[in-house]
């Protein structure tokens, strides 16, 4: 749970359904509300196996307005994936009759994108807004810890460059309800390169995007270009690409806000109604969706994981991040995990560590259960290596979670896969501390003899991660026995009662 | 020793001024903000090893409570601790507690800080939720700052001060405590992003060095309410500590902040410094680590950049965190040689008594249990009714009869013993408003009772009189089939004996006139049952009683019971010894009770139903043996006074 990147589809549907309804923070209420009507979002998603055919048939049933004649498109990806129109992920101009065989091309295949490898699923479709170069804005908005900044550039576009450098800038201070700026300094700080009969709508804009960032907690959120069109009524304004990044911790407060936003009915989409569904959603719309980014397509388990640890207090995190890796980690704590994957690294072997992951915050016995079957399942998939495998059990001193309890789970999960862990010759090795440690240590120890697998283990009296340049270099620090062979290691009672 | 005796009772130290550096001291006391007993314990167990002279928690702040106080232990004596449901009532009671431990959850941490921020008296403030939404922690910290409050956290597990204060579960369980030296202060002190980090340092320092004076983790979150600059600062500023080590962390800029403060000479101590995360450069795509800050936006962000820049402003920053242990023994004992820092005197290592449970837990203790259960289970996965899974008695379809027979009887029964079961409560379900227990029921419901009052005033009724002619029936007459009394010579006795045989005679029904519900158990029973010696006995008895009078034929009771006692003795489930005992302990009668609460609720929803009023007997209904106008007369002369007139009278 942290800030996390959504769909550039998203995003619009957030600031078209928001702009006119957050409240604004500026001492006065904007001139122009920005009522965006229904956006023109058209949404496809390509799976293995399904013909894009029929995929363009859905689309045009549920957006009937991909159809109008004489109408233009701008197609795109739509995962994550920066400077698209420079990688040729971008058609501009086009009718929807020529939109569809590009994506078909392009869609459900293999691609590198600046040396990431990864596979298009996820297409945006949406109307062609043709403008001049010169209406072309840069606008950004982050948070830092002493407040959000707005930073704006009077030259928007693919080439805007470093715009950090360039960039007109302001720091909203955290204290909005005090210390929002007056339009008079926005306007000053912000708008001094932007000719002077737009500055009331761009204030205007301004004002309420910020006030969707704050009411929608976005943390990030950029659009390059922002477009601003004089008509004979007045502007236009339109936000062609837009990336943004949504607190996830914040669902609890905003969860039912993102999830109107992509309501049918806010989307202005057509639902034929499956009428054997009766499944009641909790909020208007489905909820806010976090793609994983590009080239790390969430897997199975990793998405199998990602649901345990929503429905837990406790956590549980997994990344596959080489699945033919020869070293595999189930490490306890997030501080705990990066130390291992830091020291694994360090020691040459970052090329062969399979994954990162953890487990924290107390798990039980049958939640530790089904990570470590989780992990051990990918550890030992295809054919075995001639080296073997190497798998870390690792953890620093907890300071609450039971090391028993947990630790009866990944016993659990080692007698699931005894044949598979000598088919792949795993050798195993074990550090941890924290309560109920010596119980724990002991059970792993029968099991391994019991279970026939090659076991090292250690206590406390182990740096945290020093099983790591034991295993893999072979340097044995002194004075530091396995569990079960030292003095430090007998069943001890707690302050030798 | 009356347990009062064994309770502890502290009055509130007297205050004193404490240096700003100082967050914590061995007189500090706090609230905890939610039920945490674990935690609590923790704290007051830590308090006692470091021979404080006061609990360091002052009481328990919990919203939603109903309770008053809640004991803890204090060494092997205990004490309450005050449990408020109003932030207002704790601080206005305890004008010298200056720290909140702040247990709430990360939906309700926000305005529960928010509100401990408007009583100047809280000075620091430790978040322990993770996930708290970024613009909440920020909200939080900006105006903790306005107020000079120190927020620790959000999403940690707190800090410690050897020998003063220890936040939450920081530092573990007491065996850590021990085994790290953390009951007294030595010299380094430490900030960490980490809280299960931290306690790894706890283990590092006391092993390398002589000890941790103070350690802090900040929180894995990106925007922590106090960072490593500010506990910094206050380690600077104490001069009891003398070395101070910083774990930083890849995500963020803080850690250039102390850089900027040693360059600048605002801090002059030696720092021993590693940033984790050194592996995320190596990965392709981008990884989010546990901690929600983990994760760097720019190079500056990489926790490469971090070490190499805090390597080259003067920290001591070893090659790989493995070898930190090293560094900082290295930096010790040289500055031990330089006479920086003079080693001290080992106290006494403390003890302090091993709690029940754990103790329990770790296989130490043993004690007999006060109760036993044979019968369910629900302390694993899936609830047991006698080691059946409840989704297998589902799955299984073995319905209420199975479930009676796995609970009363600990074992499957065959199918036709369950489907009995299931006909003798459909059987004695109900027998009209008129009988006793309905009665009962319907009086008690129209006196507007509740439910269960009006259920349980009809079952109050059952005995031997009414609804107990099961259990009787099955006693008589199967000890006169075991005496081998032939069915008349049992006729014979019982009359002798005055006594009218339990089972027999029925008000209206006759043998020529059955009673269908005797018919439906016999055929039933009859059809499925592998013997049925003692309904074929009874079934004799009959004959006899009814050559005598038309109506004496064998009732339902009677039916039933019998039954019961053929079931039992000859589905193969039961020993002798068991049937016996099951009889004896009023198995009959417990079908009867459970089959007539499903009349009994009836009648008292029927009567709600109808919304009928307060029943009052009438008076022409009952004989009046002690005439009301004698009662009258007599008071009345009484209080006229004339009591020789009313001696003759009566």
């Amino acid at each position: 749970m942290s800030a996390k990147s959504i769909h550039e589809a998203d995003g619009k549907a957030l600031l078209a359904h928001f702009l006119s309804k957050a409240p604004v923070w500026a001492e006065q209420q904007p001139i122009n509300t920005f009522e965006m009507g229904t956006p023109k979002l058209a949404s496809l998603t390509f799976e293995d196996g399904v013909a894009p055919e029929q995929i363009f048939a859905a689309a045009e049933k549920t957006y009937p307005w991909l159809l109008e004649s004489g109408a233009k498109f701008v197609a795109k990806p739509d995962q994550l994936i920066k400077r698209r129109g420079k990688a040729g992920l971008l058609v501009l101009n086009k009718s929807w009759e020529e939109c569809k065989p590009w994506i078909a091309e392009r869609a459900a295949k293999p691609i590198n994108v600046e040396g990431i490898d990864g596979v298009l699923r996820t297409f945006l479709v949406e109307p062609f807004v043709p403008h001049d170069q010169k209406h072309e804005y840069y606008i950004n908005i982050h948070s830092v810890r002493e407040g959000d900044w707005i930073l704006f550039y009077h030259e928007g576009g693919v080439d805007v460059g470093d715009v950090d450098a360039k960039a007109a800038k302001i720091l909203i201070p955290v204290d909005i309800e005090n210390e929002y700026p007056s339009n008079a300094t926005l306007t000053k700080e912000l708008l001094a390169h932007v000719p002077e009969d737009q500055h009331q709508t761009l204030l205007d804009f301004i004002n309420r995007l910020y006030a969707v960032y704050v009411d929608l907690q976005f943390t990030y959120l950029e659009i390059n270009p922002l477009v601003v069109i004089p008509t004979a009524q007045g502007v236009e304004v339109h936000y062609l690409d837009l990336a943004g990044k949504l607190d996830q911790t914040a669902e609890f407060e905003c969860g039912p806000k993102w999830a109107a936003a992509r309501s049918p009915a806010a989307l202005g989409q057509v639902v034929t109604i499956d009428a054997g569904s009766t499944k009641v959603s909790i909020d208007a719309g489905p909820a806010m969706v976090f793609p994983a980014p590009f080239g790390r397509e969430l897997s199975k388990e990793e998405a199998y994981i990602a649901e345990l640890d929503s429905k837990t207090g406790a956590s549980l995190k997994l990344t596959v991040l080489n699945a033919k890796g020869r070293i595999w980690t189930l490490v306890a704590g997030g501080g705990a995990s990066v130390v291992y994957a830091d020291a694994i690294a360090s020691a040459g072997f970052a090329d062969e560590l399979a994954n990162y992951g953890e487990y924290s915050g107390a798990p039980n016995e049958t939640q530790t259960y089904e990570y470590a079957k989780t992990v051990l399942d990918l550890m030992t998939r295809g054919d075995a290596h001639p080296e073997g495998k190497v798998l870390f059990i690792g953890g620093g001193i907890a300071n609450f979670t039971q090391v028993g309890s947990t630790f009866k789970g990944i016993i659990r999960a080692f007698r699931d896969y005894q044949s598979s862990l000598h088919n792949h010759k795993v050798k195993i090795y074990v550090r941890r501390g924290g309560p109920n440690w010596q119980e724990g240590l002991r059970l792993i120890k029968s099991a391994g003899d019991e279970l026939n697998l090659p076991m090292e283990i250690y206590g406390p009296d182990m740096h945290v991660s020093g099983i790591v340049p034991l295993a893999l270099l072979g340097k044995r620090p002194k004075n530091v026995k396995p569990f079960g062979t030292g003095p430090s290691t007998e069943a001890s009672t707690p302050l030798g009662v | 020793m009356s347990a009062n005796e064994n309770i502890s009772r502290f009055d509130a130290p007297v205050g004193k001024e404490h240096p700003a550096y100082e967050l914590f001291h061995n007189h500090t006391r706090s609230f905890v903000y939610g039920l945490q007993p674990r935690a609590c314990q923790g704290m007051l167990d830590f308090d006692f090893i470091c021979k404080r002279e006061n609990p360091s928690v002052a009481g328990v702040i919990y919203p939603f409570g109903g309770q008053f106080v809640t004991k803890m232990y204090w060494g092997t004596k205990e004490t309450l601790l005050p449990v408020y449901q109003q932030v207002e009532k704790a601080a206005a009671k305890h004008p010298e507690v200056d720290v909140v431990v702040n247990f709430a959850s990360s939906r309700s941490v926000y305005s529960s800080t928010m509100e401990l921020l408007e009583y100047p008296q809280f000075r620091t403030i430790a978040i322990i939720a993770e996930g708290v939404p970024e613009r909440r922690a920020r909200e939080i910290l900006h105006k903790a700052q306005k107020k000079g409050v120190t927020i620790i956290g959000p999403a940690t597990v707190g800090g410690i001060k050897p020998g003063c204060f220890k936040v939450g579960n920081t530092g573990g369980m007491m065996d850590n405590i021990v085994a790290s030296k953390l009951y007294r202060p030595g010299s380094v002190a430490y900030v960490s992003k980490s809280g299960g980090m931290s306690n790894e340092l706890n283990n590092i320092i006391s092993h390398t060095t002589d000890g941790v004076y103070e350690g802090i983790a900040i929180g894995g979150d990106r925007y922590p309410g106090t960072t490593f600059i500010d506990h910094i600062l206050r380690y600077e500023a104490d001069p009891k500590c003398k070395i101070i080590v910083l774990l930083g962390e890849v995500g963020g800029v803080e850690e250039y902040r102390v850089i900027e403060a040693v360059k600048n000479g605002q801090i002059k101590k030696p720092i021993v410094a590693w940033a984790i995360g050194t592996c995320a450069s190596m990965f392709k795509t981008e990884v989010q680590f546990g901690h929600a800050g983990s994760m760097a936006n720019s190079d500056l962000e990489t926790a490469k950049a971090k070490n190499a820049a805090m390597k080259s402003a003067g920290f001591y920053v070893p090659d790989t965190f493995e070898d930190m242990p090293e560094v900082l023994a290295e930096l010790y004992e040289k500055m031990v040689a330089k006479g920086e820092l003079s080693r001290i005197s080992e106290p006494e290592v403390p003890k302090i008594p091993i709690d029940y449970s754990w103790a329990q837990e770790l296989g130490l203790i043993r004690k007999p249990a006060a109760f036993i259960s044979t019968i369910s289970d629900d302390r694993g996965q899936e609830l047991l009714y006698a080691g059946m899974p409840i989704s297998e008695v589902f799955k299984e379809d073995i319905g209420i009869g199975g479930v009676m027979s796995l609970l009363w009887f600990r074992r499957r029964l065959p199918d036709y013993a369950s489907k009995f079961l299931e006909m003798v409560l459909m059987l004695t379900a109900d027998h009209g408003p008129a009988v006793s227990g309905a009665m009962n029921t319907i009086i008690t419901t129209r006196a507007g009772k509740d439910l269960i009052s009006s259920l349980v005033a009809g079952l109050l009724t059952i005995g031997t009189r009414f609804g107990g002619a099961l259990d009787g029936a099955a006693t008589e007459f199967t000890t006169a089939y075991d005496k081998g009394l032939s069915p008349r010579q049992f006729v014979d006795t019982m009359r002798k004996q005055n006594k009218l045989i339990p089972g027999i005679g029925h008000r209206v029904k006759s043998r020529n006139n059955p009673d269908f519900r005797v018919e439906l158990v016999k055929d039933f029973v009859k059809k499925n049952f592998p013997s049925t010696q003692l309904l074929d006995y009874a079934l004799a008895v009959e004959e006899v009683t009814t050559s005598k009078k038309d109506n004496l034929i064998l009732n339902v009771d009677g039916a039933i019971a019998v039954s019961f006692v053929d079931l039992m003795r000859s589905c193969g489930a039961f020993t002798v010894e068991e049937t016996e005992d099951y009889l004896k302990n009023g198995v009959l009668n417990g079908l009867f009770v459970l089959g007539r609460s499903i009349g009994l609720i009836a009648h008292h929803l029927d009567q709600k139903r109808l919304k009928t009023g307060l029943y009052r007997h009438p008076w022409d209904d009952i004989t009046y043996l002690v005439g009301q106008e004698a009662i009258q007369k007599k008071r009345v002369e009484i209080s006229a006074g004339d009591v020789s007139k009313a001696k003759t009278r009566s």
